[in-house]
């Protein structure tokens, strides 16, 4: 990148109080939780250009999935964004139930939404919690942490597993949600009220925090468009869309909640949009179970969904069912779907294109933070070298997603 | 219809237009590509301020090979729009759209990082989520997925064990 002109001019006078320095920050810092580097040209501790080196966490997930069967791209999906799993389960698939032309039952529809909603809440307590540990309030992160665990009870139980859910399949879930699940997340929230409270406290008017977030990171509302930001920064920046109120998927359109927005597009505007959203996702979960309906969890067609055992043992047509979804895979009709749900981090969509065969033709993956990365040049250029931390903290990047 | 306004705005650009599961497609040829996205983002009827997704697809064995991708979406008129570009194999390239939208920048990189795809005038073409000295394009169909490229030397640590220390 060429330098501005009295940059270079500095640069020939060559005095050494005067010259760029050149810092490469990361791939493995400790104050950036994730693997990434920063290629830094610095007069003093201002940062003259940045150049974001992504990939270090590439494990060919797009390759992949064009190995296996269709299911087999679930348990690809959880290492995803793994602070919410089960809303990348969710997206994938919704994308090839698209496809299909599968309508599921309401029930799962009702569970995947709770479910999703949980996940939010969790990647949220994630991204507040480290980007406060990281300006030096550990507290909150400790608090966050724990009630992200509340949390993490709630998925493990209906999914048996904290992180590595590969939870739904192709026309429904693998498991309901357990009987005392009601009163397990009245519990769980009444904890998770109090934390929030807390941190809230601890956080919101605390004046070291807003100097370290207010007015750093900003980005204008036409910037953030044309960067493609989603999600909690392009709200932060005044504009209020949400996956969840443009192209309603599930049964968001039955829920009623709103759409929390940030004025400045700076760190602190993420912060507080992340803070409501929390509780706008309690809501919407409040307002499910309230609505969540009786009845299966997977729809009848035993061309995509395993037979229950007791049929695979004493039925040769249940045998069959199960021996072709395992040893074929699900087919899905040739044909091609973009299809979007609202991730933690903005729009996560999934096109996905079948040629007809077992096996997926193509699998891509629209990665919310990696648009946020894009941006960071932009967001950091003239600023101090501490604003990358909170800077950073706030886009949330998430290895497993930005890199695939 | 959105699809009836596109026909009647850009006519004979337009080489394809179909429904895929309730979505609109349109196919227009690399060479119209340019004067068409910047209609699509400019003019009122259209408003695609975001490039939600820019990716390509290796249809092998097809000609032309790849396809070029992209998902538009409109905020004011909350409609979404896919674009595909054929592009040959032999001579892969399109023109970048980064003077359009800047979310282009990191797209086409990792297009061209994934499928060694051409972006004509994009200032900063190099791989993003690969390392420089990484050889072909993986997510092409003729990169056998079982091929190893280590950045440092590999050991094994059965036919080379490690002296062993004092």
């Amino acid at each position: 990148m060429a330098l501005p002109a009295r940059w270079a001019k500095k640069i020939e006078a060559s005095d050494p109080a005067d010259e760029i320095m050149e810092l490469q920050m990361g791939p493995s810092h400790p104050a950036s939780h994730g693997t990434i580097k920063f290629n830094l040209k610095l007069d003093g501790e201002r940062i003259v250009d940045c150049d974001v080196e992504v990939g270090y966490l590439h494990r060919a997930f797009e390759k992949m999935t064009e190995q296996g069967t269709w299911t087999q791209v679930f348990p690809y999906t959880d290492r995803l964004n793994y602070a919410s799993p089960c809303i990348n389960n969710v997206g994938f698939a919704l994308a090839v139930e698209k496809l299909c032309g599968i309508e599921i039952p309401d029930r799962c529809k009702y569970v995947r939404l709770i479910m999703s909603e949980i996940s939010r809440i969790t990647d949220h307590l994630t991204c507040l919690g480290m980007a406060a540990g990281e300006v030096g309030a550990q507290t909150v992160m400790f608090y966050m942490l724990e009630a992200r665990e509340l949390l993490y009870d709630l998925v493990e139980a209906v999914t048996g597993a904290r992180l590595t859910v590969t939870w739904c399949r192709v026309g429904g879930i693998t498991r309901d949600l357990p009987e005392d699940f009601a009163d397990r997340i009245k519990v769980a929230f009444r904890n998770l009220d109090a934390v929030l409270e807390d941190c809230d406290r601890l956080l919101s008017r605390n004046r070291v925090f807003i100097d370290r977030m207010s007015g750093i990171g900003q980005l204008s509302r036409e910037d953030a468009i044309s960067y493609g930001l989603t999600g909690p920064l392009l709200r932060a920046a005044g504009v209020a869309y949400d996956v969840r109120k443009a192209d309603p998927y599930l049964v968001y359109d039955r829920m009623d909640f709103e759409v929390p927005t940030g004025e400045q597009g700076d760190n602190y505007d993420r912060f507080n949009v992340r803070f409501q959203e929390m509780y706008q996702a309690k809501r919407i979960i409040e307002q499910a179970m309230r609505q969540l309906p009786a009845g299966p969890v997977c729809i009848d067609d035993h061309r995509f969904i395993l037979p229950p055992k007791e049929r695979v043992y004493n039925s040769i047509e249940g045998l069959m069912n199960h021996f072709k979804i395992v040893m074929e895979g699900i087919k899905v009709p040739a044909g091609e779907v973009y299809c979007a749900v609202e991730g933690a981090n903005g729009e996560l969509g999934f096109y996905v294109v079948s040629d007809g065969s077992g096996r997926p033709y193509r699998v891509r993956v629209r990665p919310p933070c990696f648009f946020g990365m894009g941006a960071l040049n932009k967001m950091l250029i003239g600023r101090m070298i501490a604003d990358i931390i909170t800077t950073f903290g706030m886009i949330n990047m998430i290895g497993g997603e930005c890199d695939r | 219809m959105l699809i009836d306004k596109l026909k009647q705005r850009f006519g004979a650009d337009i080489a394809a237009a179909d429904n895929s599961c309730g979505e609109h497609v349109i196919t227009v040829s690399r060479e119209a590509a340019p004067a068409v996205l910047r209609a699509l983002r400019d003019e009122p009827d259209f408003a695609f301020n975001f490039l939600i997704d820019l990716t390509a697809v290796d249809w092998m064995g097809r000609e032309p090979r790849f396809e070029v991708v992209y998902q538009l979406k409109s905020l004011a008129r909350n409609h979404r729009l896919r674009v595909k570009v054929p592009v040959p194999g032999n001579d892969a390239w399109v023109a970048s759209a980064i003077e359009l939208w800047k979310s282009a920048d990191w797209l086409e990189r990792e297009c061209f990082d994934m499928f060694g795809i051409h972006f004509r005038d994009h200032p900063d073409l190099r791989r993003i989520l690969l390392y420089d000295s990484f050889v072909g394009h993986p997510l092409r169909k003729d990169y056998p997925v079982d091929r190893r490229q280590p950045i440092v030397e590999e050991v094994d640590p059965v036919a080379a064990p490690r002296p062993p220390s004092r």
